[in-house]
């Protein structure tokens, strides 16, 4: 038991910010109080998404050669070798050989082998999409908290109140006929 | 003439037709947004509206030639790239969004003129198109994540149309924040479900993810996942008990809108659901759907359409009766896929396109009669049959096939529905759709009473003489009303549609 709660402890602050953020949403009566615990709701479901991306000992998913500084000539060359590094990271010595094979001369060999290098050591990367999909989503969750908000704006020119239940009181005199 | 149409269209445009459809209006959208002018902001919306009806019909050609059409975004094929899919199951949802988009923009001209103030329309308008785009994107989209944005574009922009109904009726604001609250919580539970997918099958295009899922068998995590996203998507389509939002959003948005809305937007949420649990997991490899088909589906169906048609018959404000009558018919539609067979799944997508038709021309009618009266309650449809006969026998036609009675769709879809039905023997549930059948006659007939049977109403001690709405209004309104009689007695195409649909999503895998 306690295994499994230390493996996965990650999702316990998750949870409990998820579910705070969906106890304020229901228990609040004022609607801009509302809005907060929606937001803590979907940013705990973004951190999710994020928990899931990382993998242990991966390196960020960045390709070797946007290391180096710039791209001096011949950086094709030297980006082809640092390719064919990552596919093949498991032969250090044979990469170094092919990173010097394909610089153009000595200089730009050395850079090549050096991300070569690099590369060999990040054979494991973490995982980019979920913090792309996040990315889109946290626009998501921008706008529909500028929705709501600018909602609640129109509620109090037209309501004079953001309580639920004044709002609740004042359509139930409506809809019965009384005066407001 | 699909043909024709065809050989008049550009290759590339014929070629990129499944991602023009979703991009033309999205790109519209700004455009009606900054000219300030109501009426351009309409035209507008009719070129967009128009060219969605063009593409689903070139759509409607390349299906029937090639069987599925997949475009991979930007030339990144699957399971990388996202894909765009148009088969037998999501094309006639197109073409309903189509053409109801269609026969509502022309509708939209009198009646938001009359109802939202002029400097807000363009940005009506603009939001009209960008709901469109949303809509019609998650019916097409073929990749998980994709559905979750685009289930929140469309969302966003009801939110804003609902709203829009506050220059009548302050409480369209209340709804609107209700509805954003509520949709904002059900789309979170989707991505949620999204997530647990991605984590179980590192993809998200859904063709791959139904493969490695048969590959890999089910654990705990799908099936949380197929909970998450029923929940999430279950709300969305407003599946009793999630259908609160529902009734004050429908009651107080502008006419147009609920007429728009009513039609599409719980019908694609609906169209996700039966594509994420069909597309993506197998009922028949997957014990915890089939137990969800019976004991969330089927029966949490049956009790909705009980106890909404129960409420229906309790309202006073027609719209809200209405409201509560879709619920009623999300009902059926739960029922006939908790069914679990081709048959059932087959009459809830007949249910689908035919409760489209009929609460399109019911919303239409009640519009038309807002337009020269206000309408908050049943007595005010007093003494209209005499007033505004069109539209009054418009509203009749679609109120007696909601019913069901012989002669409509209605009947046909509850028709095949009750066969389904009785196919899995289940005597209970063909009690329930008759008693909600007869509940639907109490809440219609009541309207009906009024229109037909009262006398008309006064103004100044006489009655008001005989008037009628503009044309466009009158004209998108009769042709769906004629549809509700038209394709009862040429059930064919669209029963056959539905069929090829369910047999496509049965046999898909």
């Amino acid at each position: 038991m306690l295994e499994i709660i230390s493996e996965r402890f990650v999702y316990i602050p998750i949870i409990i910010l998820m579910m705070t953020g969906l106890y304020v949403v229901i228990s609040t009566g004022n609607l801009v109080k509302r809005m907060v615990g929606l937001s803590l709701f979907q940013t705990s479901v973004s951190l999710i998404y994020i928990a899931v991306a990382k993998v242990f000992g991966g390196a960020p998913p960045i390709l070797p050669e946007a290391h180096g500084e710039g791209y001096p000539d011949g950086a094709a060359d030297s980006s082809a070798g640092a390719d064919h590094a990552v596919v093949q990271t498991d032969h250090g010595s044979q990469i170094v050989e092919m990173a010097s094979d394909h610089g153009s001369d000595a200089g730009h060999a050395a850079e090549a082998v050096s991300h070569a290098v690099d590369a060999a050591h990040a054979t494991l990367y973490s995982n980019p999409l979920p913090h792309v999909l996040i990315l889109t989503a946290i626009v998501v969750g921008v706008a529909t908290l500028a929705v709501g908000l600018a909602l609640v704006v129109r509620i109090r020119e037209a309501y004079g109140t953001i309580e639920d239940d004044a709002l609740n009181a004042a359509d139930y005199s409506v809809e019965t006929g009384g005066t407001e | 003439m699909i043909d024709f149409i065809a050989s008049l269209t550009p290759d590339a445009i014929i070629r990129h037709a499944p991602v023009l459809i979703v991009v033309l209006p999205l790109i519209l959208a700004p455009i009606a947004a900054i000219i300030p002018s109501g009426r351009a902001g309409w035209s507008i919306s009719l070129i967009g509206a128009l060219f969605v009806g063009w593409m689903a019909l070139i759509l409607f050609g390349q299906v029937a030639e090639h069987g599925v059409i997949e475009y991979a975004m930007g030339g990144w094929s699957a399971p990388l790239g996202i894909v765009y899919r148009v088969d037998a199951l999501n094309l006639p949802v197109l073409a309903l969004i189509g053409t109801i988009g269609l026969l509502c923009v022309f509708y939209a001209l009198p009646t938001v003129s009359d109802e939202i103030d002029s400097k807000q329309q363009p940005l009506f308008y603009s939001a009209f198109l960008i709901c469109f785009a949303g809509l019609l994107g998650v019916t097409i989209t073929g990749d998980a994540f994709n559905v979750f944005v685009f289930v929140e574009i469309s969302s966003l922009a009801t939110y804003a149309l609902i709203a829009m109904g506050a220059g009548k009726d302050r409480r369209a604001l209340t709804a609107s924040y209700n509805y954003l609250i509520l949709g904002t919580i059900g789309a979170t539970f989707f991505v949620i479900g999204v997530g647990f997918l991605y984590m179980a099958t590192g993809t998200l295009n859904m063709a791959d993810m139904a493969r490695i899922l048969a590959e890999n068998g089910h654990t705990r995590v799908t099936q949380a996942a197929f909970a998450f996203i029923v929940v999430g998507l279950g709300l969305k389509a407003a599946m009793f008990p999630l259908h609160v939002w529902l009734p004050n959003a429908y009651a107080n948005a502008p006419s147009f809108v609920t007429a728009f809305l009513a039609s599409t937007a719980t019908k694609v949420a609906f169209y996700a659901l039966i594509r994420f649990i069909y597309g993506v997991y197998h009922p028949e490899d997957a014990h915890f759907v089939m137990m969800a088909f019976t004991w969330v589906f089927a029966v949490v169906g049956v009790i909705g359409m009980l106890f909404a048609s129960v409420q229906a018959v309790f309202q006073t404000d027609p719209r809200r009766l209405l409201a509560y009558s879709s619920v009623a018919q999300v009902g059926y539609m739960m029922l006939g896929l908790g069914l679990g067979n081709a048959l059932g799944l087959a009459a809830a997508l007949l249910h689908l396109v035919n409760h489209a038709i009929m609460k399109g021309t019911l919303f239409m009618a009640l519009g038309a009669f807002g337009l020269k009266f206000g309408i908050r309650r049943i007595s005010d449809l007093n003494g209209l049959g005499r007033t505004m006969p069109a539209a009054a026998i418009a509203f009749t036609v679609a109120g007696i096939s909601l019913v069901g009675v012989p002669l409509t769709i209605g009947f046909t879809s509850k028709w095949y529905l009750i066969l389904a039905v009785l196919e899995r023997g289940w005597w209970w549930a063909v009690a329930a759709v008759i008693i909600s059948s007869l509940l639907a006659l109490a809440y219609i007939a009541r309207m009906l009473a009024a229109i037909w049977m009262e006398d008309s109403p006064q103004r100044d001690g006489k009655p008001v003489a005989r008037t009628r709405a503009p044309w466009m209004v009158l004209a998108p309104m009769s042709l769906l009303a004629f549809a509700n009689v038209y394709f009862f007695f040429n059930a064919d195409p669209l029963v056959s549609m539905a069929q090829r649909a369910a047999a496509a999503v049965m046999v898909g895998h």
